[in-house]
């Protein structure tokens, strides 16, 4: 058979269709995308970031946002010195749990720096932002640390 | 009605980095002819049930568990379920079934060929699929978070952990089917480099490619086959959010709870195999527990010297299984864990009858 009476069409490996995120997750991915950062209030009051559905003690759905900062304090880390081809840095890095200015739950997401002494747990970082922010968990590059 | 629950038999392969050319079913096959050889039956034809637990993202192709069914024969027609879980939690579903009434013997079992993959990085992608899959973050780098705030809050110290590996290397001695096993001082493992600090890489388990089965069913069944048989005297599990920040990841609330459930603290139990992937869960694992001083801790070396996943919470069962059979307890517990920094625990109680 000569190849090019073959039929051919491009394929494309990925879901066929779209799916909402909701009021929660999307109010969360929405405020990324304008460079804002919200929580909501869990049944006891303490604001989490980034926002549940629902309180997982009361199972009661969370609606009541909050704006937080987007610069906030280390609360756990490890240093990655060999990242994974996979990791969203490909220089070494730290994970860490940060827990944002007005928020009382910490998030998790990498720290990019080339002083790895002064990643400990306390010490202050912000985000950086991507120049185009698409409402996605990566709209925040990294964090960094703030200046001393 | 109340019904006693036995465990007849359970085979679990070595522990082996990588099983090379062997696919899935021929990992579990060994295991099933083994536990068939125990009780004296000669296929799934003469159980009541069969459940499975496996990882579909492990071999990266939906519904990939089904081919697994072909190492039992499913003609004519079985009962047959499988968890998206570690066997155990198939275990948890075997004893529901029989129970309820519907079954009086079921085989489990579980299964992984981890080592064709990158499986801290496949386990990524349970997590949360909006604000942690797409980060990437690996098993070993949320465990770190985890060993990271104990040794911050002074609950453990680095020395505390290699203790734990120590532990286990000398343990697995005794254990064929392990990975890694040997003397180790807790210098010796404190002078290795850090691996994604705090964890050094004994801190870790290896992965492990390989299968374990078993075979349960009712007290009367059990007497029937004329076989050694322990009584599955409790079950049971809890589960924490899948939001790391919300939980105290320092310790395990859910073990706590299905440990009140169970009456298990401050009972007595001879041994305890433990499923803590990471040194520093074990710690986790014994505080919740509240374990007394004269219980053996992972005698098998638990999963630091082999880590079977998706079969090793079965394992743990099975090691238990098998110490009363031969006489070295009369009474012991066994922990499966499930989900990124212990989210998901089981506890099993086994007597000897």
């Amino acid at each position: 058979m000569v190849k090019d009476s073959l039929l051919q069409k491009e394929y494309e490996l990925g879901f066929t269709y779209t799916r909402s995120t909701g009021p929660v997750v999307g109010k969360f991915l929405t405020g990324l995308k304008n460079r804002q950062i919200f929580g909501n209030r869990a049944s006891d009051g303490r604001v989490i970031v980034p926002p549940m559905e629902y309180d997982p003690e009361t199972f009661r759905p969370l609606n009541d946002f909050v704006q937080v900062s987007d610069a906030g304090v280390i609360e756990s880390w490890c240093w990655v010195s060999k990242p994974r081809s996979s990791h969203p840095s490909a220089v070494p890095f730290a994970w860490a749990m940060i827990k944002l200015d007005g928020a009382d739950i910490s998030m998790i997401h990498h720290i990019v720096t080339n002083e790895q002494n002064r990643v400990v747990t306390g010490a202050r970082v912000k985000a950086l932002w991507i120049d185009q922010p698409v409402g996605f968990i990566s709209d925040i590059r990294c964090f960094v640390l703030e200046e001393d | 009605m109340n019904i006693d629950i036995c465990i007849v038999a359970f085979s679990q392969s070595a522990c082996v980095a990588q099983a090379g050319a062997a696919n899935e079913v021929e990992l579990i096959m060994p295991q099933l002819e083994a536990v068939y050889g125990q009780v004296g039956i000669s296929n799934a034809q003469d159980v009541d049930f069969v459940c499975s637990g496996s990882c579909d993202y492990l071999q990266g192709a939906a519904f990939a568990f089904v081919a697994g069914v072909d190492a039992l024969g499913a003609v004519p027609p079985i009962q047959e379920s499988h968890v998206e879980m570690d066997a155990a939690w198939a275990l948890y579903e075997a004893v529901l079934k029989i129970r309820m009434g519907h079954a009086e013997s079921a085989l489990v079992y579980g299964f992984s060929k981890s080592s064709p993959g990158e499986l801290p990085v496949v386990l990524s992608q349970q997590l949360d699929p909006y604000y942690l899959a797409p980060q990437w973050i690996d098993s070993i780098s949320l465990a770190a978070l985890q060993a990271r705030l104990m040794l911050d809050k002074g609950i453990i110290k680095a020395s505390d952990m290699a203790a734990v590996v120590a532990s286990s290397r000398r343990c697995a001695m005794d254990n064929d089917k392990a990975q890694l096993a040997g003397q180790f001082s807790i210098s010796d493992l404190l002078e290795e480099p850090e691996y994604v600090s705090p964890l050094r890489k004994a801190d870790c388990s290896p992965i492990s490619d390989g299968a374990s089965a078993m075979i349960i069913c009712t007290r009367s069944k059990a007497e029937e086959w004329q076989v050694p048989f322990v009584r599955l005297s409790g079950i049971d599990h809890r589960i924490e959010t899948h939001n790391l920040g919300m939980r105290d990841l320092t310790t395990s609330h859910s073990t706590r709870l299905v440990a009140e459930a169970l009456s298990i603290h401050n009972s007595s139990l001879d041994i305890a195999e433990l499923y803590a992937p990471f040194s520093h869960q074990q710690i986790i694992l014994e505080q919740a527990l509240e374990l007394q001083a004269e219980t053996e801790i992972n005698p098998s070396g638990g999963v630091l010297a082999g880590n079977l996943m998706m079969a090793s919470g079965l394992s743990r069962v099975g090691e238990v299984f098998n110490r009363i059979v031969a006489g070295e307890a009369e009474r012991g517990l066994a922990h499966a864990t499930s989900g990124p920094c212990l989210q998901h625990n089981l506890l099993a109680i086994l007597e000897s009858v």
